[in-house]
């Protein structure tokens, strides 16, 4: 290990080394680093390559808004790409690879992007690439030809396409005040909040609490900043009322006060701890939100500021204090402001030698000035850094005199140098406040965007608000802490902080530049490669208005999301305008503040989406051979299959005998709605189209339902239990629809009449029997009442008991045979299923699917969801004689309107193969034949099937014109499978029209 | 987004079911007026601001709400019963059909009436 | 020489791209036009694009609130596709599509079109009915499509769960080949130069307060900067259609304004080549040439002008990823973001001239808006010329409503919130 570890400081257990490898190269570190860290221990400078022109990179911070240092992380197969070193915190075994670069992060081919740099101005790619006008690359081919090239060239880690089995977890937290951010301020809201007695969850994106107070090197209360912290958190993690969440980062705020935030449980883990999510997505309803979360400190953009060793002064700070690292062995200083002179003064005190500091002001407090003496090292006022040197990582700075706005000139000093801290100021993290309210405010003394005036309930402190001092936060915090909890006093008394007098304010300048401007690439956002130059070169291009400059520049989409690079993007587009910073506008920060694992906020629907549901005899089914499908929610048998059996063959022979003895299918899924009260008829006779305040009771009644708009909603029966209780039936697939339908009329339009509806689908369990045999099957099954023709007359129902279960069996007919639906007790369905099963053994009585369902009621002409598409009307499938005149009722005073009427709308009819062959589902009819297209539709099949009664491929189907084509011949057209052939359209009243059967 | 049902008190968004303006007014049945009859179906003011808007607590009672709320900061305001306010406003028409039971009563009954029911 | 070409591009690379010109002027409105054109998205700048390139009518300003490209032109999904089922649609989305397959040419401006094809994943045998019966319709319009089986869709879709396992098993899918994606910023910045070129003032951070009336005629507009006057005034603001209808005094309208999120995760190297859309729920999504995947699913559900949604639809649109790619799960969002629909009573746009004399007005686009862009412009351009519809939007009328003449594609009535 290189001489980069300071013996005794920071949270790394020095007692608990760590392997681990980068690159398929073995490294060490200890507990408690992270990869970055580790890596920096060990020497290493070199992390990654930039997005677009392949430039070596190195580390830029220490935290959530590292640009440069991406890895992939790998376990076993599993790849999970883009995560910062700076928060990936090493375990014995982590294998980590560099990304975006070929063959090796040493040597990348990608490199030559830097030759054609000059053409790879911000937005070059809408100036070129149209190709030719004419010839086989005109139109867009030209374009994707180039597009194949660009995409293999850009994106930044590779994922790859193994499923993630990686538990993901969920948590709904309901809490008086969330805090977010546990540094100094957050930490004294917490305790003032919990004091109170109220509530409290206390959220930290980092391993450890304390945010500043670990690497500030001040002491609070007399106590080393970081001990206090980690007393003032055990103080915490003791009350029952406070909730404490390290490694979560609060990434959304929402409506309500509705707050986002995930908690990477498992990441840092070497195998995770067994029931233990990877992650855990929580929402948190919170009364009142504590925003402390902090600030970031800003890059100064000069040219050659992208080179491995240059690092922001605080995360330079930050290694030594926190990980015990020095980022270099002699380290340069730059800045614009006081507080990099604590980094100098810190990095001095840890070993380092202080190359020089460098500040772009010409006065400086006397604060400042005790750290630099402190440090050591040449203290040069009024000079900037205009270049540095080095190849894969810096080895030293050029540095010019510099005036206030930013431009150097005069003799450049070389000084030598492996790392150059950068400070350019402090940005607020203003993000959760700016995704919850209006535009930020900018602070001229500050040089800064401070947070918005609250549009929901939160309150803020520390430097998030633009505190200077950890004094001011411990006190910002302490009221904040107390205002959210509404109380008066707090027991925590307010610790005193020792620490320098520092000026906070910083001087105004984002960008070196040189007068010539001919001294390389100065980078705004590092991680997609935007330059000041591309931000001016925007500029003249009009791309102004900040949008326009991230959107053209893709200036901060990179995945930091511009943490680093916005306000100093901002300012130089403010520059080139001729106007204030603030006057260039701010871009809306969005959710989420950090990225979020897919896998997290998909957590308990993980690869499941939405509930199955099963009917009561759903387990019959799957023993006895059913092959299940699909159908909404639900899960129904298709065909009962014989070994050997096609599909046709299967529900051909399950048709037949239906026709011609008796089987019986699960009608389970039917939707089932209560329908009682005194005004139940008067309801019911509004929302149909025909009536049924004159239906008798113990009678059932076919019934049509119409939108408000006048088109078809649904159809079904409806059975009348009583005078004032009903039972309504719709399809399985409007089920929820017309219950929603229903309740909004009845609750919103007609409170006064006095109706209930109970959704009571799961209540009962169905079963349809269909056949001649089915009346003979009954008698046998079923106690305590007659069935014959004169007790249970057609549309008639009884009550009665099968197998001892009490059961209602309406006779009614789906399938065009004498039919009965027999309903019971869900509890009770798979009994009386078998229960009838076995009373219809002398008959062969065969459990039928859906398909075989679907081919008797094509056969007999009847509708479902397949026709009523919600674009049909009722005259479309001439079903007009249901449609009441004496009465008015939903949709009858819209369904007349002239297009509803209009006489070239699509009809109902039957279509019949005449060339043998099976008709198509989703077909269309056309008029001529022959196979040449495009040509005119004029319908489309609806349903087709192999019918048994016809012994014929045959069909349902919605044509222009309907029944006036009866007898034409016609063809179907399905250009997607090549399927062409000749039909007949005919009735849709294929089999005994007159319905003698069912009657019988 | 919270809001928060007179019943069952504040839920979360998920719970409910957006069932459009509540302005806008249905014709008497046997009305035959035809354009009153599209300006229901149909034609909205859709505000930027203030709305009035039905909204069913699906995961809940399943009673229908009457919610103020702001389409510009989804700011929610006065929550009630639907059949309330339809009542209400019915009553205050003097053609209106006598009412067979002050208006809170039938609303707390649905919901009561609801949750057995599911 | 075209202004842009590899060769200018060369060139100005050689002199530190010092004499590119803006995309666009940033003019003082004057105090007249022949047109007014209120909307600077992509309708409106391609709208001024088509009445200047088509019909010579280059004395037109576009008025925009805010920053050119500020609505949906610039947060949508860049998804173009013509995968329609009824005529009406089919006709006006595929006249679209070939207007994208030549658009960088007669932009002189790559908006970067590319026909990766977009594939709708059906997941029942009756959902694979519905849609071999629009794709059917879609060739028998004139249009290309092409029934892919599960092994077709495994083998192009790397990734996809097709296995009889999931919840929601593949039976197979819809591709439309010459569907695909655009750089969604780069059609209303080409639109706004071409425009630009042939005279059009583009006049950005101006918001229309009201409306010139010369006798019940609209004759003009105020403006934050100043009355402009124009022999005709055409309203182009989806989401804002409310709003600015209402300063006209048409107080209502078929049209609700809904929130739709959009998302996309980190930059990844190529992941999946097609746009592709998840059937058992309603997810739409491809990858970004950044190498971000980009996707959406449905608008929150409940009227919203505040361009944010909230967390149930994420969390939905986020497990229907995972259902799709088991593979996502490790993958990380990056960023969401908010656009206002203007979700029209039958799910179809209205392209129309009036509703009063002197105004135009092409609105109710849904969350389609994007890959119509360039009919759009071009048939409400043609509208706004010669004051009559052309064949591809004479079905978008808006008293179709009240007449019943409805172009339902969802079949779902007047409920916007399920177009």
């Amino acid at each position: 290990m290189s001489g980069r570890r300071i013996a005794d400081s920071g949270r790394i257990d020095r007692d608990r080394p760590v392997d681990f490898t980068f690159d398929g190269r073995n490294y060490s570190g200890f507990a408690g680093d992270t990869l970055a860290s580790a890596l920096l221990a060990n020497g290493v400078s070199l992390f990654g390559r930039s997005f677009k022109y392949h430039r070596p990179r190195g580390v830029l911070t220490a935290g959530i808004d590292e640009p440069n240092a991406l890895v992939t992380v790998l376990r076993g197969a599993k790849r999970e790409p883009n995560i910062p070193a700076t928060q990936l915190e090493i375990y014995n075994g982590l294998v980590t690879e560099s990304q975006n670069r070929f063959p090796s992060l040493g040597f990348d081919i990608g490199a030559v992007n830097q030759l054609g740099a000059p053409l790879f101005s911000a937005g070059f790619y809408y100036k070129t690439f149209m190709g030719p006008v004419i010839g086989p690359l005109k139109g867009t081919r030209f374009w994707m030809l180039c597009e194949w090239f660009i995409r293999r060239a850009a994106g930044l880690g590779r994922a790859d396409y193994e499923p993630d089995t990686s538990p993901y977890g969920r948590m709904n937290a309901f809490c008086d005040v969330l805090i977010v951010g546990s540094g100094p301020s957050g930490l004294t809201a917490a305790r003032a909040a919990a004091d109170a007695g109220k509530r409290v969850i206390l959220s930290e994106l980092d391993p450890v609490t304390g945010g500043s107070a670990n690497w500030s090197g001040e002491t609070i209360g007399g106590k080393p900043s970081a001990d206090w912290a980690a007393e003032e958190t055990a103080a915490l993690a003791a009350m029952p009322n406070v909730r404490l969440l390290t490694r979560t980062h609060v990434w959304g705020y929402y409506d309500g006060n509705t707050l986002a935030a995930l908690e990477r449980v498992g990441d840092h883990l070497s195998a995770p701890q067994p029931g233990a999510p990877r992650h855990r997505h929580w929402v948190i309803r919170a009364g009142t939100v504590v925003l402390t979360t902090g600030a970031f400190e800003r890059p100064i953009v000069f040219p050659g500021n992208d080179r491995p060793g240059v690092m922001l002064a605080a995360a330079a700070q930050r290694y030594a204090a926190e990980f015990g690292v020095l980022p270099g062995r002699r380290i340069a200083i730059f800045t614009n402001n006081d507080s990099a002179y604590h980094a100098a003064a810190h990095l001095s005190a840890a070993g380092a030698e202080i190359a020089a500091i460098i500040d772009t002001r010409l006065t400086i407090s006397n604060g400042a000035r005790e750290l630099a003496q402190k440090a050591g090292g040449e203290l040069m006022l009024g000079h900037a850094v205009g270049g540095t040197s080095g190849s894969r990582a810096i080895s030293g700075i050029s540095v010019r005199q510099v005036d206030a706005r930013g431009t150097v000139s005069g003799e450049a000093t070389s000084i030598s140098a492996d790392c150059l801290a950068v400070s350019g100021g402090w940005s607020p993290a203003i993000h959760l406040a700016s995704q919850a309210g209006h535009a930020p405010k900018w602070d001229e003394d500050l040089q800064a965007f401070l947070p918005p005036n609250a549009t929901q309930n939160w309150i803020g402190a520390g430097a998030f608000v633009g505190a200077a001092t950890t004094a001011e936060a411990l006190r910002g915090g302490r009221n904040a802490g107390l205002k959210a909890a509404g109380a008066m006093a707090s027991r925590a008394q307010q610790a005193k902080v020792d620490a320098p007098e520092l000026d906070p304010h910083p001087a105004p300048i984002f960008e070196i530049r040189a007068t010539d401007g001919k001294s390389g690439k100065a980078f705004v956002d590092h991680q997609l490669d935007v330059t000041a130059e591309d931000v001016r070169l925007a500029h003249r291009e009009g791309f102004m208005s900040v949008e326009h400059l991230k959107r053209y520049t893709t200036l901060g989409m990179a995945t930091d999301q511009g943490k680093t690079s916005n306000v100093p993007g901002l300012a130089i587009m403010a520059a080139a305008r001729g106007i204030a910073i603030p006057d260039a506008g701010t871009t809306r920060f969005r959710p989420p503040f950090a990225p979020v694992s897919l896998g997290a906020l998909a957590a308990e629907r993980f690869g499941e989406v939405k509930p199955d549901r099963l009917t009561p005899m759903h387990d019959w089914h799957v023993e006895h051979g059913a092959i299940m499908m699909p159908a909404g929610l639900w899960h129904r048998p298709q065909i009962y299959g014989l070994s050997g059996e096609t599909l046709e063959q299967a529900y051909v022979r399950e048709a037949k005998a239906v026709r011609q003895s008796v089987g019986m299918v699960d009608v389970s899924t039917l939707g089932k709605i209560a329908v009682q009260g005194p005004d139940a008829a008067e309801f019911l006779d509004r929302v149909y189209t025909n009536k049924f305040s004159t239906l008798p009771v113990n009678k059932a009644r076919y019934g049509l339902m119409l939108r408000e708009d006048g088109l078809l909603l649904d159809d079904g029966t409806t059975w009348r239990l009583g005078e004032t209780e009903f039972l309504m039936t719709t399809t399985t697939a409007a089920a929820g629809k017309v219950m929603q339908h229903l309740e909004c009329l009845l609750d919103v339009r007609w409170p006064d009449l006095n109706v209930a509806l109970t959704s009571v689908s799961d209540e009962w369990a169905g079963t349809a029997i269909s056949g001649p045999n089915a009346r003979k099957v009954l008698e046998t099954a079923v106690k305590g009442t007659a069935v014959d023709n004169e007790s249970l007359p057609f549309m008639g129902i009884v009550r009665g008991e099968i197998g001892g279960a009490p059961v209602m069996i309406c006779r009614l007919s789906f399938s065009g045979e004498l039919a009965y639906e027999v309903y019971c007790g869900a509890g009770h369905g798979t009994h009386v299923w078998e229960a009838l099963l076995a009373a219809g053994e002398p008959f062969n009585t065969l459990p039928y699917g859906m398909e075989a369902l679907g081919t008797l009621r094509i056969e007999k002409g009847h509708v479902t969801g397949a026709e009523i598409d919600g674009r049909v009307t009722a005259r479309d499938l001439y079903l007009d004689w249901m449609l009441s005149k004496k009465k008015p009722f939903v949709g009858s005073a819209m369904m007349d309107r002239e297009g509803l009427a209009a006489e070239d709308r699509i009809r109902l009819v039957g279509i019949v193969s005449l060339d043998g062959q099976p008709l198509g589902g989703g077909a269309h009819i056309v008029e001529s034949s022959g196979r040449e297209e495009p040509r005119k539709s004029i319908g489309h099949i609806t349903a087709v099937c192999y019918s048994p009664a016809l012994s014929k491929y045959i069909g349902l189907a919605l044509v222009n014109g309907g029944k006036a084509r009866h007898g034409q011949r016609a063809f179907t057209a399905d250009p997607l499978r090549k399927r062409y052939g000749p039909v007949e359209i005919v009735s849709h009243h294929f089999f005994d029209p007159d319905g003698s059967r069912m009657h019988g | 987004m919270i809001i928060t049902c007179p019943y069952c008190g504040p839920r979360d968004v998920v719970e409910f079911t957006y069932q459009g303006d509540a302005t806008a007014v249905r014709p008497d049945q046997t009305s035959t007026d035809q354009d009153a009859w599209n300006r229901y179906v149909y034609d909205r003011a859709n505000p930027a601001g203030k709305h009035s808007e039905v909204w069913q607590h699906s995961g809940g009672c399943r009673a229908h709400l009457v919610v103020e709320r702001d389409t510009l900061t989804h700011a929610i305001g006065v929550v009630r019963f639907a059949r309330e306010k339809t009542a209400k406003a019915k009553a205050a028409r003097p053609a209106a059909p006598a009412k067979k039971a002050p208006a809170r009563k039938p609303a707390t009954k649905t919901g009561a009436r609801r949750r057995a029911g599911k | 020489m075209a202004e842009y070409s590899a060769f200018s591009l060369l060139k100005n690379a050689l002199n530190g791209h010092r004499d590119w010109k803006p995309a666009w002027r940033k003019p003082d409105p004057k105090p007249s036009y022949d047109v007014i054109i209120i909307g600077g998205g992509g309708h409106g700048l391609a709208t001024a694009y088509y009445l200047a390139a088509e019909h010579g009518v280059s004395n037109v300003a576009v008025l925009e609130k805010g920053w050119l490209g500020s609505g949906n032109v610039g947060r949508n999904t860049t998804i173009v596709r013509s995968n329609y089922l009824l005529p009406e649609s089919i006709r006006f989305y595929e006249h679209s599509m070939k207007l994208w397959e030549d658009l960088s040419h007669d932009l002189n401006y790559n908006v970067m079109f590319s026909q990766r094809g977009i594939l709708n994943l059906a997941h029942s045998p009756s959902q694979a009915d519905d849609y071999i019966r629009r794709g059917n319709a879609m060739r028998l319009g004139g249009g290309d499509a092409e029934w892919l089986s599960p092994e077709q869709i495994a083998r192009k879709v790397p990734g996809v769960d097709v296995s009889g396992s999931a919840r929601f098993p593949v039976v197979g899918g819809l591709l439309q080949p010459r569907a695909g994606t655009a750089r969604h910023d780069a059609v209303a910045w080409g639109y706004a130069r071409g425009a630009d070129r042939r005279g059009v003032d583009i006049i950005e951070n101006c918001e229309v307060t009201g409306f010139l009336r010369d006798g019940d005629r609209i004759s003009g507009v105020q403006t934050t900067r100043g009355e402009i006057r124009a022999g005709k005034v055409a309203v182009a603001v989806a989401g804002s259609t409310g709003r600015v209808m209402k300063l006209a005094g048409i107080d209502r309208l078929p049209i609700e304004s809904h929130v739709l999120q959009a998302f996309v995760s980190e930059s990844l190297k190529p992941f999946v080549d097609t746009v592709v859309t998840f059937g058992a729920g309603h997810l739409y999504m491809s990858q970004s040439d950044k190498g971000g995947l980009v996707f959406g699913g449905d608008i929150d559900g409940y009227n919203s002008y505040a361009q944010r949604g909230n967390l149930p639809v994420v969390e939905e649109v986020m497990s229907e990823m995972v259902a799709m790619f088991p593979a996502l799960a490790r993958v990380r969002l990056l960023r969401s973001w908010g656009g206002v629909m203007d979700m029209s009573m039958d799910g179809s746009p209205i392209i129309t001239t009036g509703p009063l004399p002197g105004m135009y007005l092409n609105c109710g686009w849904c969350y389609g808006g994007f890959k119509a862009t360039p009919a759009s412009g071009w048939s409400f351009a043609w509208t706004i010329a010669r004051d009559e519809p052309h064949d591809i939007n004479a079905p978008y009328t808006l008293d179709r409503f009240h007449r019943g003449i409805l172009i339902d594609e969802k079949g779902q009535g007047a409920t916007p919130r399920l177009h």
